[in-house]
C-alpha cells in the first residue's frame, strides 16, 4: 500500500480516534478511582467496628446508650410487661415479630437512629419518640406511626457471657 | 504618564474598550426600578463572604476536638475576630435574602421568558451553589444544629436507588458525621465560593448577551437605553447603602438573632435536641420535606420544590409583556405563592404535631398546584385580556416592540453598525 494510500484511509483513522479515545476514557476514569475512595471511611474508622458492652450494672426497665461505629446503640433491659406487649403485637407499618428481634427476650439492642433522617429518638413512656419529625417505636424498636420507614435496625451482636455482650460481630 | 501606560495595556489588552463596552457605557433600560438592585447587592455579598471568610479561615481549626473552641477563640481572643464572625454569619442570611427578593423580582415581572432562559437557569444553578456552600458552613462551628443539621442533611441521599447506605458512608466517611466530615467539608466550604464565582461569571456573559430586562416587559429601543455609570452605579451604590444600614443593625445589634441558641451546645452524636431547625433561609423546602409522608417521596419533593423554577419559561405561555404589571391573574399568583412560603416557612420552624402536618400537606400541595395550574391559567388570562381590549399603555409597548424588531431586522438586511 502507498503511503498517500494509507493517509486517505479514512476507516484506519477513525478506529485510531475511537481506540485512543477508550483507552484515554478508561484512563481518566480509573484516575479518578482513588480520589473517590478517598472518600471512604478510613483505616482508623473500620477499626472502631466492635464495642463490649457489660451489662450487669443495667436494672430492669432502664436503658443504656452506647457508642458502636460512632451510633447510638439502645439496650434496654425490659421487664416481663414490657416484653408480654412486645410480643403481643407485630408493630405497625414495617411488621415484624418481636423473637425475630431479639436473641433473649429480657434484651433488646437497637441502632439508636430513626430510619428516617438519623436523628436519636429519647426512651418517652413506652417506646421511642423521634422529636426530628415525629416518628414513634414501641418497646421492640418497632415503628408505629410518623414519616420513618423501618423498625430501628438490630446490630450484629452475640453473648459472650450471661451478662457480656459484644456488637458489631454476629 | 498615566494615558501612556494606558495606551501601552490597550495595545497588548482590551482594557479600555472591555471598561466602556461591559461597565461605564454598557446601554442599560432608563425605567430600572429598585428591584433591579439586587443582583448588584448579591455580588456584593458574595465579595464580603469571601474576604471574612478567608480571614475567618486563618483562625478556624476544622478538627472535632477544636473546632467548636475555636470559634470561642476567634469570638474572644482574636482582634475584631468577634466582627468577621457575625458579618459572616449575618452575610449567609443577607446572601438569601437577596436572592430570594432577586427571584422574586425575575417571577414578578417575568424576566424568565425568551430570550433569558439561560441566564435564568444559570441563577438557579448559583442557588444550588449557595444552598450547598451553606450548608457545608453551617457545620463547621460543630455545635448541636451543624452537627444534626448535618446529619439529616446528609441521610437525605439514602434515597439514592440501590445505594443509598453507601452513597451516605461515602459522604460522611464514616458511618456518622464525624472528624472526616468536618474536614472535607471545610474544604469544600473553601473551595465552592470559588465555583460560585465561576459561575456568576457566566451568568453575566449571558446577561450581557441578552441585556437586562426592565418592568416594562419588552426589548426597548436604543433610544430608551442609558450607559450603565454613571446612572446605576449611582442607584446601586444608593441601594448600597441602604442594604448596609439593616446589614449592620443585624451585624452589630442583634447577631445572635440568626444563630440558634442550640448551636451554643457543642455537638453530641449520641443526644439529639428536642427541637431541631434548619437556618430561615431552608424553612419553606424543609416544611415540604416533612409535609411527604414516605422518605423517598419527601426527598424527591423537596428537590422539585427548589429546582421547579428552572421549568417557568414554559409553564408560562403568556405572551402579555409586563410581567404581572399588566397580568392581574398572574399577579394574583404570585402573591398567593409569596404567602404559601412564609406559611411552609412557619410550618418548617415550629415542632411537627398533626394540624401543622395537615397545614404543611395543604402548603405543599398548593406549592406545587401553582406551577400546575400556570400553563392553563397563563393562556386563558392571554385570551380573557386579548377579548377584553388590552390597555393603551400594553398596546402602545406592543407596537413599539415590534417596530423595533423590524428597525433590527433593517439595519442587519443593509450591513449597517447592528
Amino acid at each position: 500500500m502507498s503511503e498517500s494510500k494509507v493517509l486517505d484511509d479514512s476507516g484506519r483513522r477513525n478506529f485510531l480516534i475511537k481506540a485512543t479515545s477508550v483507552v484515554g476514557g478508561a484512563g481518566v476514569a480509573a484516575t479518578c478511582v482513588p480520589f473517590v475512595a478517598s472518600m471512604n471511611p478510613s483505616s482508623d474508622v473500620l477499626a472502631k467496628a466492635e464495642t463490649e458492652v457489660d451489662l450487669s450494672e443495667i436494672t430492669p426497665g432502664a436503658m443504656r446508650t452506647v457508642a458502636w461505629q460512632g451510633k447510638p446503640v439502645f439496650i434496654l433491659r425490659r421487664t416481663p410487661e414490657q416484653i408480654k406487649s412486645a410480643e403481643a403485637s407485630n408493630g405497625g407499618k414495617d411488621p415484624e415479630p418481636d423473637e425475630k428481634r431479639v436473641q433473649d427476650p429480657e434484651w433488646l439492642v437497637v441502632i439508636g437512629v430513626c430510619t428516617h433522617m438519623g436523628c436519636v429518638p429519647n426512651k418517652e413512656g413506652p417506646g421511642w419518640m423521634c422529636h426530628c419529625h415525629g416518628s414513634q417505636y414501641d418497646d421492640s424498636g418497632r415503628i408505629l406511626q410518623g414519616p420513618a420507614p423501618r423498625n430501628l435496625e438490630v446490630p450484629p451482636y452475640k453473648f459472650l457471657a450471661e451478662n457480656k455482650i459484644v456488637i458489631g460481630r454476629a | 504618564m498615566p494615558h501612556r501606560i494606558i495606551n501601552w495595556i490597550d495595545q497588548r489588552f482590551p482594557l479600555t474598550s472591555f471598561v466602556k463596552h461591559e461597565l461605564t457605557g454598557y446601554p442599560t433600560p432608563r425605567n430600572l426600578s429598585y428591584w433591579w438592585n439586587f443582583g448588584f447587592l448579591a455580588g456584593f455579598v458574595l465579595v464580603l463572604q469571601v474576604a471574612t471568610g478567608i480571614f475567618l479561615a486563618m483562625h478556624y481549626k476544622a478538627d472535632i476536638a477544636l473546632s467548636f473552641d475555636s470559634i470561642q477563640h476567634i469570638m474572644r481572643d482574636v482582634n475584631y475576630g468577634w466582627l468577621l464572625r457575625y458579618m459572616h454569619s449575618t452575610g449567609a442570611s443577607a446572601f438569601f435574602l437577596v436572592i430570594f427578593i432577586h427571584m422574586a423580582r425575575t417571577l414578578y415581572y417575568g424576566s424568565y421568558r425568551a430570550p433569558r432562559e439561560l441566564l435564568w437557569w444559570t441563577g438557579q444553578g448559583l442557588l444550588l451553589l449557595l444552598m450547598a456552600t451553606a450548608f457545608m458552613g453551617y457545620l463547621l462551628p460543630w455545635g448541636q444544629m451543624s452537627f444534626w443539621g448535618a446529619t439529616v442533611i446528609t441521610n437525605l441521599f439514602r434515597a439514592t436507588p440501590f445505594f443509598g447506605d453507601q452513597v451516605v458512608i461515602w459522604l460522611r466517611g464514616d458511618y456518622m458525621v464525624g472528624d472526616a466530615t468536618l474536614s472535607r467539608f471545610f474544604a469544600l466550604h473553601y473551595l465552592f465560593p470559588f465555583l460560585i464565582i465561576g459561575a456568576v461569571v457566566v451568568h453575566l456573559v449571558a446577561l450581557h448577551t441578552v441585556k437586562s430586562s426592565n418592568p416594562s416587559g419588552i426589548d426597548l429601543a436604543d433610544k430608551d437605553n442609558i450607559p450603565f455609570h454613571p446612572y446605576f452605579t449611582a442607584k446601586d451604590f444608593y441601594g448600597l447603602g441602604l442594604f448596609l444600614i439593616v446589614y449592620s443593625v443585624f451585624v452589630f445589634f442583634i447577631p445572635d438573632s440568626l444563630i440558634e441558641p442550640a448551636n451554643n451546645i457543642p455537638a453530641n452524636p449520641m443526644q439529639t435536641p428536642n427541637h431541631i431547625v434548619p437556618e430561615w433561609y431552608f424553612l419553606p423546602f424543609y416544611a415540604i420535606l416533612r409535609s411527604v409522608p414516605n422518605m423517598v417521596g419527601g426527598v424527591v419533593a423537596m428537590g422539585l420544590s427548589v429546582m421547579i423554577f428552572a421549568f417557568m419559561p414554559y409553564l408560562d405561555r403568556s405572551r402579555i409583556p409586563g410581567g404581572a404589571h399588566f397580568r392581574p391573574v398572574y399577579r394574583g399568583l404570585f402573591y398567593i405563592f409569596a404567602v404559601d412560603m412564609l406559611l411552609l416557612g412557619y410550618i418548617g420552624y415550629i415542632p411537627p404535631t398533626d394540624t401543622s402536618i395537615m397545614v404543611g400537606q395543604w402548603g405543599t400541595a398548593l406549592y406545587f398546584g401553582m406551577f400546575l395550574v400556570l400553563p392553563f391559567a397563563s393562556k386563558a388570562e392571554e385570551r380573557w385580556l386579548m377579548k377584553r381590549g388590552l390597555p393603551p399603555q400594553v398596546e402602545a409597548l406592543i407596537a413599539s416592540e415590534e417596530k423595533e424588531k423590524l428597525k433590527i431586522k433593517n439595519r442587519h438586511r443593509k450591513g449597517g453598525a447592528a
